[in-house]
Order: C-alpha cells, then structure tokens, then sequence
C-alpha cells in the first residue's frame, strides 16, 4: 500500500482547501456511509452554521441487477429545505468508479436545482469509468487500486476514522 | 415445503402469501419501505428502480384502493402501468386465466399484480410461469378469494411497527369478519410470525372459521390465537385493534340478524375502546362501513391510523416491487 497520511490528517488537509470556497450559504452534503464521516469531521473543523446534510444514493444507483439491492434500513437523504439555488459541496471518503456520484447527483436533482454542486473527497483511488473529477481532493493515490480490492473508511466505537485496505 | 415465493437463495421471487415468510424477510420488507415513505415528500416523488418495466394489474375483481395504490407505487418506481379490468374485458368473453396470462406475458409484462376472487388464482398463475421457465416474470398478489392479501398484511405491520414498535410486548384484537377475510388471515400470519403474544379473535360465532384458534396452526409453534366471542373481552387492555369489513358481497345464508344487530354487539365505539389501552390503536382496511363494524366517532377520532395505512400502503408496495422486480432482496 502507498504511505497513505492518516484520516484526520487528511480531514486537516481538506479542510483547508475548502475554506476559500466556503460561503456563509454553504451546504456540505455527505454520502452515506462513509461521506457522512467526513462531511460532520469537516463541518466541525470548518466551524459551519448551516445545517450538515446527507444524502442517500440507493434509489439511483445502476448495479441493482448486479445483486446490490437496496442496503441499510432506513436510510434517506436529508437535504436543505431549499436546494433550489444553493451552493452544495458533496463529500466522500473514497472517489473510485464515479458511480456513486453519477447517483448522488441524480438523487440531489430530485429536490430541486442548485446553483453549484462541488465535490470533495479524502481520497482519489484512480480508476474512474465515468466523467466525473473531484474539485477537491486531499490525496490521490499514485496508482490505481486493482478492481480486487476494497478501500473504505471505518469508524472505530470512540469516532477515529481511519482507512482499511482488503481483498473484496 | 417448496415455497413457490422463494427462489434456491432464499430470495423472494413473487408475494403471494405471508404464510411461510420468514420473520427476517417480513421485517427486511419493512425495513425496506421506510425510506419510500420520504419519497413523496420530495420535489420529484419518483425513484428510477423499475425504469423501462411494465407492470400488468389484472383486477378480477372490483377494487378502486388497491388497484390505486399499486398503481401508484410502481408508477413512483418509474414503471409503466397497465390496468385491466377483466370483469368487462377478455375473461367476459369465456378466455382462460392462464391465456390471459400467456398474452399478457407476450406484451412483455415484467410483473402481474392479481387479485380475483378464488383462492390460489396468483399461485396458479406463478406456477404457469415457472413451468413455462418465464421465471423473469414476478407476480404480486392482491387478494385472492378468502385466502390471503399478503400487501395489506405488510402495510398493517409496518403501521403497527411505526406507532408501536415492538411487537413481542403486544396485545391484538383482529375483530369482525374473519371467515371471510383474506386480510385477517394474511394479519395473523404476520402477527404470529413477528412474535406477537396475545392475538385476539374477535367475532360472532357465524363469521369465525370452526377451530378459529388454529387457523394458522403449523406456522409460528403454539400461535397464541384466542377466541373471544364477547368484544369487552377481545379489547380489554389491547394494544391495537384490526377492524375487519363486514362483507356482504361474500356471505352466503343468514349469518347475522341484521347490521343493527351486528353494531350493538361488535360495533366499536368509544365506549368499547375505551376499554383498550388509553394508547391503542385502531386499524382497518377498508372500505368501512360506518355504523355497522366502526361508529364514525371512531373512525374519525384521535386513536384511528386509517389514513396512515393508505399512504403507508404506497410505501410498501414500493418496496415489494422493487425488491421482485428492481433487482434487490431483502437481505
């Protein structure tokens, strides 16, 4: 495995390039599960106001005849009241196939039609099969992971995130 | 037992009883349409989880509830809807089930939601399938004769999980006409299932199937059914009470004296559910007949989650199509 720097290291670090593009009328949406992690880490560090959002990409995703049903009971998004012209960053641990952005952005759009939608992830895993790019990203890995592994961030009981590597 | 609702992983195929679903897969059906109750809440109330699908509703037999709520769960799953009413269509003209089925199936349906008025008809047509290898090809049943409404089962579990929680603490009283009724059968089999441990029949001697307390014996062991002929009885300390619709269109001979006769002994009214528990809740699936099984104050009081059921109805017909058809399961 690439030196990988430790999750709260990088949560320092994305913080710090989102600031300049934080507006007091900024929202960060997090992706279940992992993106919800990171978005409340971030909303801590970027001391926001605005509520913290989430997003749940199950109803939009495209692998659902790969035997990927529909996941973890109960979960739905909970977007602002008014995403109709609204500067929303999504947030993600892990960027990989581009898929499940394809979905969040479907599901977002479901809402109404914002007026800037961002993208920021702990890490780029490489390996994209759509066009989709993050516009901010604390790492990205030199070489693309292999198709055979799975790369997810993990929240240990006391809340420290931290990053596992396995064969899927 | 072969249960033709399964397939060799355990996953449901079609739903055409509640008999012989497990406790993880009913709770996975429930679960699963929690997060369809939001979608209606939202700008746009469709999800694309059967996009490009066609879903048949073959209605046998008059229904404006059902038929409307399937047909708006799958048109929120983006599926396209076709109704037909075969009172006045092919059946009139002496054409078999099972060609309608084959013509249907040549249309390319992706899903029949059936109701008809004898007992088996969705099985009959499930098995057609299967043994013409169109497995592909899911069927939902909507009420079959006496047999079982497998949906109304769900949506009244899900409305009791959502006031109630659960369901192994609780006391149910299912009241009214249970001979005939295809949504009491379908509730006891839930209710014994999921654990509940005091199930309640509640009705006159003439509208309870003889042996009225095993009527689902050899399903949950020892189902703790219990015949109540006196309503103070059934409701004394419950939690939620099922009324049943008295179904006239299904009594055959004098059952009953008359509907005013009914009402004084098994009427509910805040009288008698004052004996239940201050909290209880009641259900029923209607249509109702106001005056004969439930007085309007009832009906329309504080302690009614009737029109809860009807949208929560929506949600669950959500998830069991989306899970036949969109490809997911329930684990």
């Amino acid at each position: 495995m690439q030196s990988l720097p430790p999750a709260s290291e990088l949560i320092d670090q994305l913080a710090d390039r989102l600031r300049p593009a934080i507006t007091p009328a900024t929202v960060l949406v997090g992706i279940h599960t992992g993106g919800v992690w990171v978005a409340e880490a971030l909303h801590a560090a970027l001391q926001l106001t605005t509520p913290l959002a989430s997003i749940d990409t199950s109803f939009h995703r495209d692998d659902h005849h790969l035997g990927n049903g529909l996941k973890a009971a109960g979960r739905v998004s909970h977007l602002p009241d008014d995403v109709e012209g609204a500067h929303l960053i999504l947030v993600d641990d892990v960027l990989y196939t581009g898929r499940t952005i394809r979905a969040a952005l479907n599901e977002l759009f479901d809402y109404g039609r914002p007026a800037r939608v961002d993208l920021a992830v702990l890490v780029d895993r490489g390996a994209r099969e759509l066009p989709i790019a993050a516009t901010f990203c604390a790492y990205t890995l030199s070489r693309p992971l292999p198709a055979s592994q799975s790369f997810n961030l993990a929240r240990a009981a006391d809340g420290q995130l931290s990053f596992s590597l396995g064969e899927k | 037992m072969n249960n033709p609702q399964l397939n060799s992983n355990g996953e449901l195929i079609h739903l055409l009883s509640l008999d012989g679903l497990s406790r993880e897969i009913i709770h996975g059906i429930l679960d699963r349409a929690a997060p369809f109750t939001a979608v209606a809440e939202r700008e746009v109330k469709k999800v694309p989880l059967l996009r490009g699908k066609s879903v048949f509703n073959l209605f046998f037999e008059n229904s404006t509830r059902t038929r409307t709520t399937f047909e708006i769960a799958a048109k929120r799953l983006s599926a396209d809807v076709i109704n037909l009413n075969i009172n006045t269509s092919s059946a009139a003209k002496g054409e078999s089930l099972l060609d309608t089925v084959d013509n249907l199936a040549a249309m390319q349906a992706d899903m029949f939601v059936v109701r008809h008025a004898s007992s088996g008809a969705p099985y009959l047509i499930a098995q057609h399938l299967a043994a013409t290898r169109r497995d592909h090809i899911h069927v939902v049943n909507a009420g079959d004769g006496r047999h079982a409404h497998p949906t109304q089962g769900l949506l009244d579990m899900f409305t009791i999980r959502h006031y109630k929680k659960d369901f192994t603490k609780l006391s149910v009283a299912v009241v009214g006409d249970i001979l005939h009724s295809r949504v009491a059968r379908s509730q006891l089999h839930a209710l014994a299932t999921l654990g509940v441990p005091d199930i309640r029949l509640v009705g006159p001697q003439t509208l309870l199937p003889t042996a009225a307390d095993r009527m689902i014996e050899g399903e949950a062991t020892g189902a703790p059914l219990r015949v109540c002929h006196k309503l103070d009885d059934g409701l004394r300390g419950v939690d939620v009470v099922m009324m049943l619709r008295l179904q006239n269109e299904r009594m055959q001979g004098a059952l009953l004296p008359s509907p005013q006769e009914y009402f004084k002994s098994y009427g509910l009214t805040p009288e008698k559910l004052a004996l239940a528990k201050p909290d209880a809740i009641v259900m029923h699936p209607g249509p109702m007949n106001r005056g004969i099984e439930i007085d309007s104050a009832v009906a329309d009081g504080k302690q009614a989650v009737i029109l809860p059921q009807v949208t929560f109805g929506i949600a669950v017909r959500m998830a069991v199509m989306s899970m036949l058809a969109g490809g997911g399961t329930a684990q």
